[in-house]
């Protein structure tokens, strides 16, 4: 699978937003929203409940049509109208409750629904490929001929990061990778994500988790309100990435920040 | 990594690099792997091999006649219609379903043979064959109900169980049965063809064979793609146990009037639905959808299709168990699919071991289970019980097989095994 990747180049612009709007009736999902995504790029997509994050992940999975703007690919403009046409493009995602089947295998879980010779499944063909895969990403799954039901929440996030790329998608979307995960789990998503990073494929990164975002991140794209609110890195400060995706240096975050620090201030 | 255990094959192989892992090897490793697997609560053919080890010993210290070879000949006779019945249960509860119409669409199935074939004298392939397209048709109803208007199975066919015996009875009209001639090859098949005895013994020794010689397959494709091969002992000892037990099974027939036809056309659906569930894209995404449809459906999968598939073949096998039921009584009546027939397929897929909830079952669990329930009734009728105490007794395990389903999932939840 490895082979077939040769497609961009690192630093290669991939895709591009320019002007998107969302709107559901009278409300304004997204405005005007802006986004660069190039390959081996990781891009943080930050911001408050509202922002307007999860409409703009639907939007680029196929789920919603965007009511204005453009989507270009690799420089031309294209139509996202399905899921299935996002993923066939090469825009593959991660959703938050990660859609395994329990009851199935790793090997059955990573090929399902595009399983080798669907009349007489190749078993050997998908295990090789499934163990390739996993040690590529160095991920540490027991055995791939247990059930999903035994594994942790760490290894199940792999699993689901290992399937979407095993269509070698260009683009792949985590929604909140890290929400439900214990630390040493989390840094193992984390690296996992550097890994897919360093593979060539761009990365589009959704968390409420800043210490996450700022580990991982080359970009961080603030959204507020339906719109773009600054580009930021890893380098800025906590307290320039809070007062933007909230909107306002004086804001309950760093009030409370300035409480505490009163506090240990009388207690001296 | 390179740190390996394997010392015979330099680079370690895919899957045996992580060392945390005990990988059951050999015959001993089976056997401990067998032992974990029951106590997680995946118990897979046990209860089938314990109940019917009871009942034999029960019945025939009641009625010796219970495991003489014809009263056996008689079960197998038996167990063929309900058995393909409960072969299209087993498609339907994989997705979490029920069909409870299989029944009356059984009892449809033979009313429709007499009309067809004995009434009108529509040739018997042709009559077999719109029987089989009327219960797609049927399945093909229930499928659409489930899929366009979200109505629950077990209602679609609760109504479908009722419509379905009232069309048995119109088209039975007033005389209410019809006789089927006892010379017809139809009959024969359900009452009298047996196969010859090398023919019996042939089939009994290709189980067997079939599992060494796919062990060794996949074993040698698996050393060619560097992963472990579980080496031969297992499988031979498996396929040594099996060859055995059937050909003493045989033998013991054979000192009767040896072994049904119609029994092994009932088997031979069950391999070829056991090669579709488990080797085939469509058999994947059978257990994908029973296990979590909203994931099966982001992956790809077309969860309607699917649903509406199982649905058709559920109902194609309760018109073809129909038509086998027919032949074995020799005609078609209005009794025919009604009383303890739904109940007892229903009973034979989930005492085989396809869970209710759905995601989890297999093929053989309708042939294991339909031998459970009719040597069930088989004994009791033997013992010269009433009906009434015969469906007390049935209802009370089918009452077991379920609770069993429920604890050993429960068990296997808290287990990590879905």
């Amino acid at each position: 699978m490895t082979q077939e990747n040769a497609g961009p180049e690192k630093g290669e612009l991939i895709l591009r937003l320019r002007g998107v709007g969302k709107q559901f009736g009278a409300v304004t999902a997204l405005e005007d929203i802006e986004l660069d995504v190039h390959a081996g790029e990781v891009v943080a997509l930050v911001g408050d409940n509202g922002a307007g994050k999860s409409t703009l992940v639907k939007v680029l999975a196929g789920v919603h049509q965007p009511t204005s703007g453009t989507i270009e690919y690799f420089g031309k403009q294209v139509l996202l109208d399905t899921p299935a046409a996002a993923l066939e493009m090469g825009i593959a995602t991660v959703f938050q409750d990660l859609a395994l089947c329990e009851n199935l295998d790793v090997v059955a879980n990573l090929f399902l629904g595009h399983e080798i010779s669907p009349w007489r499944m190749d078993e050997v063909q998908m295990e090789v490929r499934a163990w390739t895969l996993l040690q590529e990403l160095a991920a540490r799954i027991p055995s791939v001929r247990e059930p999903i039901a035994s594994l942790s929440g760490g290894q199940r996030q792999t699993v689901a990061i290992a399937r979407s790329l095993l269509l070698d998608p260009h683009i792949i979307m985590l929604d909140e990778p890290t929400a439900a995960l214990g630390v040493a789990q989390t840094a193992e998503v984390l690296n996992l994500i550097e890994r897919v990073r360093d593979r060539g494929h761009g990365v589009i990164l959704i968390s409420h988790n800043m210490e996450d975002v700022r580990a991982v991140a080359d970009r961080i794209v603030v959204l507020r309100l339906g719109k773009n609110n600054g580009v930021f890195t890893a380098e800025t400060s906590h307290q320039e990435l809070v007062s933007a995706i909230t909107g306002a240096s004086e804001n309950s975050v760093s009030r409370r920040a300035a409480r505490k620090l009163e506090e240990v201030g009388e207690d001296q | 990594m390179t740190q390996n255990t394997q010392k015979t094959t330099p680079p370690p192989q895919l899957d045996r690099a992580d060392a945390r892992v005990r990988h059951d090897a050999g015959l001993a490793g089976a056997l401990r792997g067998f032992v974990d697997q029951i106590r997680s609560g995946d118990l897979g053919m046990l209860p089938v091999v314990l109940g019917l080890l009871l009942i034999s010993v029960v019945f025939s210290t009641l009625n010796p006649i219970f495991l003489a070879p014809n009263n056996l000949v008689n079960l197998l006779f038996d167990a063929a219609a309900v058995g393909l019945i409960a072969l299209g249960v087993v498609c339907v509860l994989l997705l979490g379903e029920i069909d409870l119409s299989i029944g009356s669409m059984s009892g449809l199935a033979s009313a429709m043979t007499g009309v067809l074939w004995v009434n009108s004298g529509v040739p018997l392939p042709i009559t077999i064959i719109a029987v089989m397209l009327t219960g797609a048709l049927v399945g093909l109803l229930f499928g659409f109900l489930r899929n366009k208007f979200e109505m629950p199975s077990f209602v679609a066919t609760l109504a479908g169980l009722l419509a379905l015996l009232g069309l048995q009875l119109y088209i039975l009209g007033p005389t209410g049965s019809i006789n089927m001639p006892f010379s017809s090859p139809l009959v024969r098949f359900g009452q009298i063809l047996i196969m010859p005895a090398w023919v019996s013994y042939f089939v009994a020794i290709i189980p067997g064979a079939l599992i060494v010689y796919g062990s060794m397959r996949t074993n040698q494709r698996r050393s060619a793609a560097n992963l472990s091969s579980g080496g031969m002992s297992v499988a031979v000892a498996k396929a040594a146990i099996l060859t055995v037990a059937l050909i003493f099974a045989v033998f013991y027939l054979e000192q009767g009037r040896g072994v049904p036809w119609m029994f092994g056309v009932f088997v031979l659906f069950v391999v070829f639905l056991n090669y579709a569930l488990t080797r085939t894209k469509w058999g994947r995404s059978m257990f994908a959808v029973g296990g979590n449809a909203e994931a099966a459906r982001r992956s790809g999968i077309n969860v309607q299709r699917i649903r509406l598939s199982a649905f058709v073949v559920c109902s194609t096998f309760a018109a073809l168990g129909g038509v086998f039921a027919a032949a074995r009584l020799a005609s078609a009546s209005q009794q025919a699919g009604t009383g303890d027939v739904n109940l007892n397929a229903i009973a034979a897929a989930v005492i085989g071991g396809t869970s209710l909830f759905g995601g989890r079952g297999s093929a053989w669990s309708a042939l294991l289970g339909v031998l459970v329930i009719m040597a069930i009734s088989n004994g009791l009728t033997l013992l010269n019980l009433s009906s009434s105490l015969r469906y007390m007794i049935t209802g009370a395990v089918l009452a077991i097989a379920v609770i069993v389903d429920s604890l050993a999932r429960r068990s296997r939840a808290s287990h990590g095994r879905a």
